[in-house]
């Protein structure tokens, strides 16, 4: 069995988000990046199903070499090989695009991604490279079990799951659930640091559109206290102050 | 050029969030002077397709296949994207719900179209056609301008609100070509607890964290959010420790929700937590912890201790609605 993981490489989850030139960029000042953390979902699911010699995980990042950190901690954790699309990741247009050629030239029985990385949300590019294979992709999953030839996945739906069945080759997002994050021991990551890192060139592709400006919501008014004995005037503030009751 | 939504069905029935994308695709549609399609898949009645009239959509495409029945993104994407193509339209509009997620993305590559998911406001169409969209887990926004012909818009739940527009609705039937190699993931089940509000649909969440300290304390809890009609929610620690399950965690991780009243009982307030909830439009915090980051973000705070405080929300509750 042979699976691709796709790790995006996104700021960490505690860093303060702020922008440059004139709100255009984000920036990156002192921010430390860090494993999309769904990803390493997917990942830990890739090894659960490694286990024992069963398979192999290459994982993919499109990224400039900023990224190899953060590839190298996927290898830590426990990818065999690494491929890095060396260009920036403008969109997930772009993105998918990559990763889609590179998986139609590599024989991978499934490809799994993160459920929306954390920093643009866009939940786009798992759906994207099974369109661009025209292949079966399933979104933001919370369980998946493979008996070598048919695989048998949760997905979230809004208030319950609906279970799928795919024979054959497959795109799924991992959400929570999926499987236990596993974090790099001490083995892991001294053999990182040999692992093969395979850097690959991009193909070009159209540009459909672009962010032009980025906003920070509007900070709220102060807290408006009321005392713990008066729940009454919270009720009535809610009904008739805000008016959301 | 006039503007296509796809209309999601659950059970043959259509959701809030529907209406709203309905509402929202209706509002682009008007400034383009244009006329709004619908397309529905699966088994809706005709009483049910009507009511998208109510929003705005003129004609609704139904599609009744039996082989499409259950959601296969794969083939419903097909499926809409044909649909654009048969009258011409250029901007379509979906939910982004769990669905939804799965499906636009496809839609965007098979018409290169360029696509914002999570949009919260209308588009601007000053010197282009550029579409506000939730980043950063809510820390931020991003505003993304698409230049392609073809456009797909995913807009976020509560984020545009339901608007009625009343027109005379046609229902036509639609026929699509269907590809078996489009259907190779098979629905197996679909399990709903069909008693309980959605968290990503709902408009009052009451959720709980840490500070609760075990499961046996929900009861409250539910109660509350029982009461108000509301969805209950959790911050990552209490999902990890299934005190509840993951489906309720909110936050960066977590869902994002953006519902009109959060009601955050026992929850500090961690900046992964408030990037999934921030965008709420009334925040209310118990916690007993005055310094508790959370109150800096809250509209409406009580400092007390959570097995004391509730029960006296709810009974006043209530109280309110006699
Ligand atoms: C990569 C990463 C991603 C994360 N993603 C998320 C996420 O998506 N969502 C999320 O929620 N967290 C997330 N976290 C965790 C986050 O950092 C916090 O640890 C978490 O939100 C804390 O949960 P809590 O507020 O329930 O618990 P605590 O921080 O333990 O807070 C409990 C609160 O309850 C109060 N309290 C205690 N007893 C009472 C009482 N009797 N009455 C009233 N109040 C009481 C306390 O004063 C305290 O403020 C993430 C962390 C990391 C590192
Ligand atoms: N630059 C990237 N390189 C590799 N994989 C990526 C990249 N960006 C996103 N992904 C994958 O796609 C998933 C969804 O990302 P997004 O569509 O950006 O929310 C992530 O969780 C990753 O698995």
């Amino acid at each position: 069995m042979k699976i691709l993981v796709c790790i995006s490489n996104v700021p960490d989850t505690t860093a303060k988000i702020t922008f440059t030139n004139d709100n255009t960029q984000f920036n990156t000042a002192g921010v430390q990046f860090i494993v999309n953390p769904y990803d390493e979902i997917a990942l830990s699911k890739a090894i659960e199903l490694c286990e024992g010699g069963k398979g192999t995980i290459t994982v993919i990042n499109v990224g400039e070499s900023v990224t190899d950190p953060t590839i190298r901690k996927a290898l830590a954790i426990g990818a065999d090989d690494a491929v890095r699309v060396d260009a920036y990741p403008r969109d997930a247009y772009f993105t998918a695009f990559q990763i889609a050629q590179y998986a139609k030239s590599n024989d991978f029985d499934m490809i799994l991604c993160g459920r929306e990385s954390i920093d643009y949300n866009g939940s786009q590019v798992a759906a994207m490279i099974g369109e661009f294979m025209d292949i079966p992709s399933i979104s933001i999953i919370k369980k998946l079990d493979f008996d070598g030839t048919t695989a048998i996945i949760e997905r979230e739906i809004e208030g319950g799951k609906e279970i799928v069945s795919v024979t054959g080759k497959f795109v799924a997002s991992c959400a929570e659930g999926t499987a236990e994050a596993k974090i790099p021991n001490m083995r892991g990551i001294m053999s990182a640091r040999t692992k093969p890192l395979q850097v690959i060139a991009a193909e070009s592709i159209e540009e459909l559109g672009k962010v032009t400006k980025f906003e920070t919501p509007a900070p709220r008014g102060t807290v408006k206290l009321i005392a713990a004995e008066n729940a009454e005037e919270l009720i009535n503030l809610l009904h008739s102050e805000a008016k959301v009751i | 050029m006039s503007v296509l939504v796809y209309v999601e069905q659950a059970n043959g029935k259509f959701k809030k969030s529907v209406f709203e994308a309905v509402s929202y695709a209706k509002a682009i549609a008007d400034k383009q002077s244009t006329n709004l399609i619908a397309i529905s898949i699966g088994n809706v009645a005709d009483s049910e397709l009507k009511e998208l009239g109510k929003y705005g959509a003129s004609k609704v495409l139904s599609v009744t296949n039996d082989q499409l029945n259950s959601f296969v993104n794969q083939a419903y994407a097909a499926v809409i994207a044909e649909a654009a193509l048969k009258e011409s339209t250029n901007i379509i509009v979906l939910s982004n719900s769990f669905s939804g997620k799965g499906l636009a993305p496809r839609v965007a590559v098979k018409l290169k179209a360029g696509l914002v998911d999570g949009a919260v406001e209308l588009p601007n169409f000053d010197g282009g056609f550029s579409v506000k969209k939730t980043a950063f887990s809510g820390k931020a926004f991003a505003v993304t301008n698409l230049t392609s012909a073809n456009k797909v818009i995913a807009l976020n739940p509560n984020a545009f609100g339901v608007k009625e527009s009343a027109v005379d609705t046609v229902i036509e039937d639609f026929s699509p070509t269907i590809k078996s190699t489009d259907l190779v993931a098979i629905v197996k089940e679909i399990v709903r607890a069909t008693n309980k509000i959605s968290l990503p649909d709902a408009e009052l969440v009451v959720s709980a964290g840490r500070g609760l300290k075990g499961p046996e304390n929900w009861g409250m809890i539910e109660e509350l959010a029982e009461l108000l009609g509301a969805a209950t929610a959790c911050s990552k620690p209490v999902s990890d420790a299934d005190w509840r399950p993951h489906s309720e965690h909110v936050g960066q991780t977590g869902i994002a929700i953006s519902p009109n009243l959060y009601i955050a009982i026992g929850i500090s307030g961690a900046i992964q937590h408030l990037a999934g909830v921030s965008s709420s439009k009334v925040i209310v915090v118990i916690n007993k912890d005055p310094e508790a980051p959370f109150f800096k973000v809250a509209d409406y705070g009580i400092v007390g201790d959570a097995f004391e405080v509730v029960p006296r929300i709810i009974a006043a509750l209530k109280a309110h609605k006699g």
